[in-house]
């Protein structure tokens, strides 16, 4: 397998229907290159958070492949694909499960086998890159909700993913919080696929869009271009903050 | 609740008590409580040296004697009822202060305040040298079942979250004007009881997702490897094993 060549994430036909009948996804397809950012933008009920689950196998059963750096999501390799794909959800009080800040980074690189040193080091180094260093012994419900977002976020790069999938990410934040996560995302050499209707942060952070609109992948392209796009964006029910225009912002990275 | 760093039963400290590894203590303390149930209730000056013995602990802990006894009130409404046995028990009576209390219920009454309060007095003893979360590692260790051990680990980590969300939905009842005031009210309090637990229901759920995310598979990772040396093992059941002796000379004398 070339490295530069397989993407990281590829999603072909995949649709799925709840055991309700509702049907959420209607034959999506993408891929993400190695070291992209791209955001999945879209209306509430859009599926967005349906797509998310498919990525790491929660759901499956439904039609259509999703693949990992070249590994399917299957039964056979489903622990292997969830320490690639790392999934931050939206509210840190349920990713953060564990008692201390340090046991929750550990979890999952302890559930992959890791132990001892090796384990406390890739503790270590996943709340530096996010600053939570000296939070380590703390239990996650005594931080500020902008620190247990960012130990969320540390939880998943300690499992050193191929993919990071941000729900949400800049959700309930303050501005602080949210350039403060901002930075930390932009300074991470991992691929991210960031889930949000936050069209601004978008801008900010990903180069490239995905619009998913009723089940389908709507547009893919250029983040500014999209944003710019009024027809595209009504139709798919995505507005701008008031006074905020796309084309007025300079893209510093 | 939740303004301090360790649980309120906890003081923290650096003695050689608190260094013990959790689960010796636990061994030590549990041993400890049924040497002391299965002393005779005759032998009065044993359950003094049992006392002297957990002075001496509380010495080597630095636990200072006010804050032992303050933590053993406790166990006052479990005892209450051992005041009313020499009332109420059969058998030969004797006459104290003008009172006729029965020689049996006496009997009882000592043999349930003196077992209980010597067993409150190792556990306040335990809790106060040993951290919560390190005391689950020691179960843990002590090979309790690990469901329990989660669930338990989960009441730490989710009781302040639930109890916030708690606080919350009765500030939102108060700012809409509710005041519970007598049995037509308790109908709203039911149901802001149900509501709660749905939402805590759903909270499970999603926390159980993230587990399943990292790569949670029906058992948690072993993170912290708690270890006891021989030298700590015999440090920690020198309490159990004087006490041993002593419950023994009180069967022989």
């Amino acid at each position: 397998m070339d490295p530069v060549s397989t993407p990281s994430l590829e999603v072909s036909g995949l649709a799925f229907a709840y055991p309700d009948g509702h049907q959420a996804l209607f034959g999506v397809d993408f891929s993400v290159g190695r070291g992209e950012r791209v955001a999945l933008l879209g209306p509430n009920g859009a599926g967005k958070t349906t797509l998310v689950l498919h990525l790491n196998g929660i759901l499956t059963g439904g039609a259509g492949t999703v693949t990992v750096a070249g590994l399917p999501v299957g039964k056979q390799h489903m622990a292997e694909i969830r320490r690639r794909v790392g999934i931050v959800f939206q509210d840190p009080d349920d990713q953060l499960f564990m008692p201390t800040v340090r046991e929750d980074v550990a979890f999952g690189p302890a559930a992959a086998g890791l132990k001892g040193p090796e384990l406390e080091e890739r503790v270590d180094r996943a709340l530096t890159q996010v600053g939570m260093a000296e939070f380590k012994d703390r239990p996650p419900h005594h931080l500020s909700f902008g620190q247990r977002r960012r130990v969320a976020v540390a939880t998943v790069l300690a499992m050193e993913p191929e993919i990071l999938v941000l729900d949400e990410p800049s959700s309930n934040l303050d501005p602080a919080s949210r350039r403060e996560l901002a930075d930390i995302l932009r300074s991470l050499d991992v691929t991210v696929l960031m889930v949000t209707h936050d069209l601004p942060y978008a801008l900010e952070l990903c180069p490239r869009s995905l619009i998913l609109s009723e089940g389908v992948i709507a547009a893919d392209g250029k983040t500014a271009e999209l944003l710019s796009d009024e027809d595209l964006m009504r139709a798919h029910r995505l507005e701008l903050p008031f006074g905020f225009d796309p084309r007025s912002v300079r893209m510093g990275a | 609740m939740g303004a301090g760093h360790a649980h309120r039963l906890y003081r923290h400290g650096h003695s050689p008590v608190h260094a013990l590894p959790p689960h010796t203590k636990l061994a030590a303390a549990f041993a400890f409580v049924v040497v002391v149930v299965s002393t005779p209730r005759e032998a009065v000056w044993a359950f003094g040296l049992y006392a002297v013995l957990l002075a001496v602990v509380a010495q080597l802990a630095r636990v200072p004697a006010g804050f032992l006894l303050k933590r053993l009130l406790i166990e006052v409404p479990f005892v209450a009822f051992a005041v009313l046995m020499p009332f109420v028990a059969e058998g030969a009576r004797v006459d104290v202060l003008g009172l006729s209390l029965s020689v049996n219920g006496l009997w009882g009454a000592w043999n349930v305040l003196a077992k209980g309060t010597l067993g409150v007095a190792a556990s306040v003893l335990l809790a106060s040298t040993t951290e919560l979360r390190e005391l689950l590692l020691g179960l843990q260790r002590l090979r309790l079942p690990p469901l329990l051990v989660q669930i338990a680990s989960f009441m730490i980590r989710y009781g302040d979250v639930i109890t916030d969300e708690m606080r919350r939905m009765r500030i939102a009842r108060e700012s809409r004007g509710f005041e519970a005031r007598g049995v037509r009210h308790w109908g709203v309090l039911a149901k802001s009881a149900g509501a709660l637990f749905i939402r805590s229901y759903e909270r499970g759920e999603r926390v159980h997702l993230a587990m399943v995310s990292r790569g949670y598979a029906g058992s948690m990772p072993v993170i912290d490897e708690v270890t006891a040396s021989r030298a700590q093992w015999s440090y920690a059941l020198t309490l159990p094993l004087a006490a041993l002796v002593v419950c023994l000379l009180g069967w022989t004398l």
